[in-house]
């Protein structure tokens, strides 16, 4: 362990997993109480189109997939409050787009040696000083975003309609929580990619539901799920030498089983 | 009761030639409505007469296609709309969301502690005397998701109390509730009108329960036949003009036995 991190790069890549992992946590909550999880797989893979924007402007990828992961995913919430087209197939729609701009923005610039498999499955390892800052910032924002908002928020996981007859402003915190979702799988991008950051959101939060039963109980297990996955696979993934997004979410899978097992046993009267 | 005069100078919802279609058909033709302060207003009809996008237009939850609303004689979503309880119709229970049933009630009071601000011990006590009131004191701290159907229903109007509303909108309150708690859930809202003034406004499909319970009667299929004083909804020539001609009507009240058997069969 010491060995380690005496590694700067792998201090820097352990102070980024566990910061974005409670991050996620905390988001993947609301996901899975508000049935998000698509939401969550849409957003993540329209960065994809967001990157190759920036490499075809030549502008930072992670800035120009922040703005593109927040269009579509307050695109996605605009569009599934109208009655003409269900969430899943506006999500359906938006997120095969929005990975085909982005083949044809990379296309387009004539880079094809960009490093794309490093934002498609993630390189927590090669995380700068400069971009953990950001990162952090970032995510520190969503999540006081959340906290602040946190008693509306269950509100209208809760019950979306009477919170809006109690005066809740529920469209606005709707899009506001997708804004606070599309931050943070753009961050934690870096940590495991395109293709597997949506997982995180989904996982700690299922998990915490098979065990949990009051709502303080359930962000806590779900915050643990997420940073001892991540810790253990960023370790795991170092001695074995394999991709760390990978090992990330296998663990985290790994752990969702254990806890579906321990809800079942919980629910069977002795 | 209050007397009629009284209750046309203080209406708490009037609709004015309300039109709402879905999918090119109308599900509200012209109707006009009102609901004035310390009285229950009973909506009946059949499944997809338009009962409850009655009350989501009411709330504002819904735009109509034509005509006015008023709630406490304003555009509702301007004001007003934290002095409304609202209970929605339950499909089925809840089985999982990590609340307790006194933090379900406690969310009726989110409005009032306002943005930025937890729930304190003063909004916990008026959470529970409210469960109190409900009968479900015993079950406060249990996960909301342990209820029973019924159970969570109670939870549920508990909430909607919570905030001392001036007006209730009940949507099939008494769905999964057995007949003795219903029974003392009416006795309990009639406690309200005639202490608080309390006005509400209930849907039910069970136009026998509605009947007992309620101080006027609307009969709404699609248009409204009849909004007036609840015996007379029961002349067969109205009941037949919402329900059609094949409908049997029990009339229920209090002290009807055969009723409660009924019920508790169901």
């Amino acid at each position: 362990m010491s060995e380690l991190l005496a590694l700067e790069f792998m201090r820097n890549a352990f102070l980024a997993g566990m910061l974005l992992s409670t991050v996620l946590a905390v988001v993947s909550f609301f996901v899975v109480l508000r049935r998000f999880s698509f939401i969550g797989v849409g957003v993540a893979h329209s960065a994809f189109g967001g990157v190759a924007l920036g490499v075809l402007l030549g502008v930072s990828p992670v800035l120009s997939a922040l703005g593109f992961s927040i269009i579509v995913a307050n695109a996605i919430g605009w569009i599934s409050r109208r009655k003409e087209i269900s969430t899943d197939t506006a999500i359906g729609i938006f997120f095969a787009l929005a990975m085909a701009l982005g083949v044809i923005f990379i296309g387009m610039s004539g880079r094809y040696n960009v490093d794309l498999f490093g934002y498609l499955f993630g390189n927590i390892l090669a995380i700068t000083r400069q971009e953990l800052v950001i990162v952090c910032v970032l995510g520190i924002l969503v999540l006081a975003g959340i906290v602040l908002f946190f008693k509306e928020f269950l509100f209208i996981a809760f019950d979306q309609e009477v919170a809006r007859v109690n005066g809740v402003p529920v469209t606005l915190l709707d899009h506001f929580f997708l804004t606070l979702l599309a931050v943070a799988v753009v961050i934690c991008i870096k940590m495991v990619g395109i293709v597997l950051v949506s997982a995180l959101l989904v996982i700690p939060g299922a998990a915490a539901s098979q065990v949990a039963r009051s709502y303080g109980a359930m962000i806590g297990v779900s915050i643990a799920v997420a940073v001892i996955s991540t810790t253990g696979g960023l370790i795991l993934s170092y001695y074995a030498d394999l991709a760390s997004g990978a090992v990330i979410v296998t663990l985290a899978a790994l752990l969702f089983f254990i806890a579906f097992g321990l809800g079942r046993l919980q629910k069977t009267p002795r | 009761m209050k007397p009629e005069s009284q209750v046309k100078e203080t209406h708490y919802v009037d609709l004015e030639d309300i039109w709402v279609a879905y999918d090119h058909k109308w599900v509200l033709q012209s109707v006009y409505f009102s609901c004035g302060a310390g009285e229950i207003v009973g909506i009946v009809g059949p499944n997809g007469g338009g009962k409850s996008t009655l009350l989501k237009v009411i709330l504002g939850l819904v735009r109509p296609d034509r005509g006015t609303v008023r709630l406490f004689g304003e555009k509702p979503g301007k004001r007003g709309l934290q002095e409304v309880g609202y209970l929605p119709q339950i499909s089925q229970a809840e089985r999982f969301f990590p609340v307790s049933a006194l933090d379900v009630v406690l969310m009726g009071l989110y409005a009032r502690i306002g943005f930025f601000r937890r729930p304190d011990q003063k909004d916990r006590e008026t959470a529970m005397e409210v469960l109190n009131r409900v009968g479900m004191a015993d079950h406060a701290g249990r996960p909301f998701g342990a209820l029973s159907g019924g159970q969570q229903q109670r939870v549920h109007i508990a909430r909607a109390l919570a905030p001392h509303p001036r007006l209730l909108v009940l949507d099939e309150p008494a769905t999964g509730v057995d007949s003795v708690a219903q029974e003392d859930f009416y006795r309990l809202l009639a406690e309200l009108r005639d202490a608080e003034g309390l006005s509400v406004l209930m849907v039910s499909h069970d136009i026998g329960v509605i009947t007992a319970h309620a101080d006027r009667i609307a009969c709404l299929n699609v248009e409204i036949h009849y909004h007036g004083e609840a015996q007379a909804c029961m002349i067969p020539e109205n009941i037949a003009r919402v329900f059609g001609r094949d409908l049997k009507v029990m009339v229920h009240d209090s002290r009807c036995a055969t009723c409660f058997r009924r019920h508790s069969h169901e």
